[in-house]
């Protein structure tokens, strides 16, 4: 077996934008791997570049170069559901926001809400908002960090740019104006975290019960003063988007534009939610599979298959069983579940996205455009909370022992529903944790979706950079997050293994 | 017992009293020699060896804390030797035992923590053992994790000599070392824990613990156990 694996621009879970532009010299997917290459019989993707974390993709040939088969592998595990065993529960929050630097707030809110239900108590008024607030902002700059930093490459460059460009770097030189936006976008994000929270990464300010200081006035001020630059930069980028969007049609035909059911939180009236609420399940015609599922009963409707060749575990729909029970999460599947946004600009935008597309979204291609709407969505949300007189009030936490042996907590985390399920002893220590990760709801859907991208984009016994690119941007729509998704630990970002019927490597590809 | 006696500490003269131990006399004059397992109004064990002085004239270090004083002694508190000594006993606590101050409720607030920070502990030299150790929540109130353990023993002084309950005690040996209440007992099941909570406010580090306080949020009053015994003694 043949393999050569070229790296290229090989960025990491940090701090992407830095390692964007770090890695530019070093791009270039594929030259190595086309030259002096003889008839091989593998490719590989390895790694996926400008993802958080790291995969691996195989594409099996048959002996006609036509593709019968695409794997996505995640490559390690981390164990994390493990080695909680024996911690006391209030300890959680702390310990599973470790799970990720990116998103460490929706870790914090899942298991605070896990942790709310094993003490049996209503959190105060205020501290909900609170919560439901430093979430609105994470939104906004993951959101931002998947659009600007990691997309908008592809997106504003094009997906056919020399590799070597095709990064932030590149962006700067073509488009500074939407990455100072994207900077801009983030930042706001990222400072109304640490506003609140005291930290912007790993903050310890959401505890079980609530959050651990009240807000304050001048925060409240601030925030409110910098909203509407916030919300004009979004604006402005749906308005850039909806225009790009006519250059794509091949990508939105083929990135996982396929018939799936999608799942997300709704309020009781159908609404989107991100911090509570309860499951909603809607079949690809829009037709509803099940309404108003309470966190405590997601089992009932979620299993989770083991994989043989990933780290990563696939959950299925379990009344329709593995793997026709395909869903979706994420915000596609969010803007497909709800009835509505429920707040005037968004409502307005996911009016225009329905007019265009359709009630049901179906191609991945449109998690971008979705990702932008919920942007809004959370910049208007964070407006209205800071709105309500109650979010200064002081009373925000709530102090109780373990009055529950179990408990689950479900927020919408910007890749979609996370689920966090705990079982403790009488004192309180863990004795069994489930984790279920946006990104691994989304698995059979990326698997699936490599197919379709790479049976358009793939034909001959090599990865041209064109494909390449596309079977990862597939992947980037997803804005999977591996790392929270096996709970892992790793180094690499994405690999694609090109491989003929009796297993022969073709070709192999660092991205 | 008042006989006063005359030291050199860091080259200034410092007048004392007989019977006090080096360190005492150093805290007293505002000189700053590091220690954990010493605690104000506890006996002395000398267990953590980050006290460890040069005494002008004796060819080892001495624990500054276990040390009575006399006439004419000359101690450096510091020196390029001793703080390479105390860096490695810092460093070798990291590697004994499970320290993850990113998760730890005590983190901010934990002097193991602050020695490691104020003598530049930026990583471990030794391999970490990686223990498999226990974490005891049976008690309603307090729980005991022998992850972030040092085996200070203040905990066991604490109960013995301020509360008089002595329901703490080390057993085993060497690195095997464990903090045991009550002969093997679960904590929560100790008939003689009175459930003060002294032993926790003792505590150097999050190995003892309030319950539900979420990462970074237990502090711990020490002052009010050391003050305990200073109000009795001036009964």
């Amino acid at each position: 077996m043949t393999t050569k694996k070229a790296t290229a621009e090989g960025l990491r879970l940090a701090s992407a934008a830095a390692e964007d532009v770090g890695s530019a010299g070093n791009t270039g997917a594929t030259q190595p791997a086309e030259a002096q290459r003889p008839a091989m019989q593998t490719v590989t993707i390895n790694h996926v570049s400008r993802i958080e974390g790291h995969a691996k993709i195989t594409i099996k040939l048959d002996d006609a170069g036509r593709v019968t088969d695409t794997q996505f592998h995640v490559t390690q595990v981390r164990g994390f559901e493990k080695f909680v065993e024996g911690r006391p529960y209030y300890e959680m929050p702390s310990i599973t926001s470790r799970i990720c630097g990116i998103c460490p707030i929706s870790h914090l809110l899942a298991s605070s809400k896990a942790c709310d239900e094993i003490m049996a108590v209503r959190i105060p008024r205020a501290a909900a908002q609170l919560r439901e607030l430093v979430h609105c902002a994470q939104f906004v700059q993951s959101h931002a960090l998947s659009f600007f930093h990691l997309s908008a490459p592809d997106l504003l460059l094009g997906m056919d740019a020399d590799p070597a460009r095709r990064n932030v770097a590149g962006l700067l030189e073509e488009h500074p104006e939407a990455l100072r936006d994207g900077i801009a976008l983030r930042k706001f994000g990222q400072q109304v975290i640490e506003r609140l929270a005291k930290e912007r990464i790993h903050p310890s300010w959401v505890v079980p019960g609530g959050v651990n200081t009240a807000l304050d006035p001048q925060v409240r001020a601030k925030t409110l003063e910098e909203l509407p630059s916030a919300m004009a930069i979004v604006q402005r980028t749906l308005a850039l988007w909806k225009r790009a969007l006519d250059g794509f049609p091949e990508e939105i035909a083929s990135f996982s534009n396929f018939p799936t059911m999608y799942c997300g939180l709704v309020g009781p009236d159908g609404s989107l939610r991100l911090y509570d609420g309860n499951l909603r399940f809607v079949a690809a015609d829009g037709s509803m599979v099940a309404d108003q599922v309470r966190p405590e009963d997601y089992a009932t409707h979620i299993g989770e298959a083991s994989m043989t060749d990933s780290y990563l575990k696939a959950p299925y729909y379990k009344p329709i069983g593995f793997p026709e029970g395909i869903y979706r999460v994420g915000p596609l599947a969010r803007l497909n579940v709800a009835d509505r946004c429920g707040t005037p600009l968004a409502d307005a935008e996911l009016e225009a996205y329905r007019a265009r597309f359709g009630r049901i979204v179906q191609s991945g291609f449109h998690y971008h455009y979705a990702r932008l709407i919920e942007a809004l969505y959370a910049l208007e949300r964070m407006e209205q909370l800071l709105a309500e007189p109650s979010i200064l009030e002081t009373k925000v936490r709530a102090h109780a022992g373990v009055n529950n042996l179990e408990g689950t907590g479900i927020i919408e985390a910007p890749r979609g529903s996370l689920i966090h399920h705990y079982k403790v002893n009488e004192n309180g220590a863990i004795t069994w944790a489930n984790l279920i990760v946006a990104t691994g709801h989304n698995n059979l859907a990326i698997t699936r979706g490599v197919r379709q991208v790479a049976e358009q984009f793939i034909s001959g016994k090599k990865i041209e950079e064109a494909a390449l690119n596309r079977v990862s941007a597939l992947v980037r729509a997803y804005d999977p997050c591996l790392s929270c998704s096996t709970h892992q630990f790793g180094v690499a970002a994405v690999a694609i293994t090109l491989m003929g019927p009796d297993g022969e490597v073709f070709d192999e590809v660092t991205t | 017992m008042t006989e006063k006696v005359k030291v050199r500490i860091d080259g200034e003269v410092i007048a004392a009293t007989a019977g006090q131990t080096i360190l005492e006399v150093a805290r007293t004059n505002n000189k700053y020699i590091p220690a954990l397992c010493y605690m104000e109004g506890l006996s002395t064990v000398g267990a953590c060896r980050l006290c460890m002085v040069e005494v002008s004239g004796v060819s080892r270090l001495l624990p500054a804390c276990t040390t009575p004083i006399q006439e004419g002694l000359a101690v450096a508190t510091t020196s390029p030797q001793l703080e390479s000594y105390r860096k490695m006993a810092l460093e070798l606590l990291f590697a004994e035992r499970n320290h993850v101050c990113a998760v730890c409720v005590s983190s901010g607030h934990c002097e193991l923590q602050t020695l490691a920070q104020e003598h530049g502990v930026t990583s471990v030299r030794y391999p970490y053992s990686y223990p498999r150790l226990s974490v005891d929540t049976t008690h309603p109130r307090f729980v005991l994790d022998h992850n972030r353990c040092i085996l200070c023993s203040r905990c066991v002084r604490t109960c013995a000599e301020v509360e008089g309950a002595h329901v703490w005690d080390v057993a085993g040996r060497g690195v095997g070392s464990r903090l045991v209440s009550e002969l093997q007992r679960p904590w929560g099941e100790s008939t003689s824990c009175t459930s003060c909570g002294k032993c926790v406010q003792a505590c150097p580090t999050g190995a003892m613990a309030e319950k539900g306080w979420a990462v970074e949020e237990m502090t711990k009053r020490r002052a009010a156990v050391s003050r305990l015994t200073s109000m009795r003694e001036g009964e």
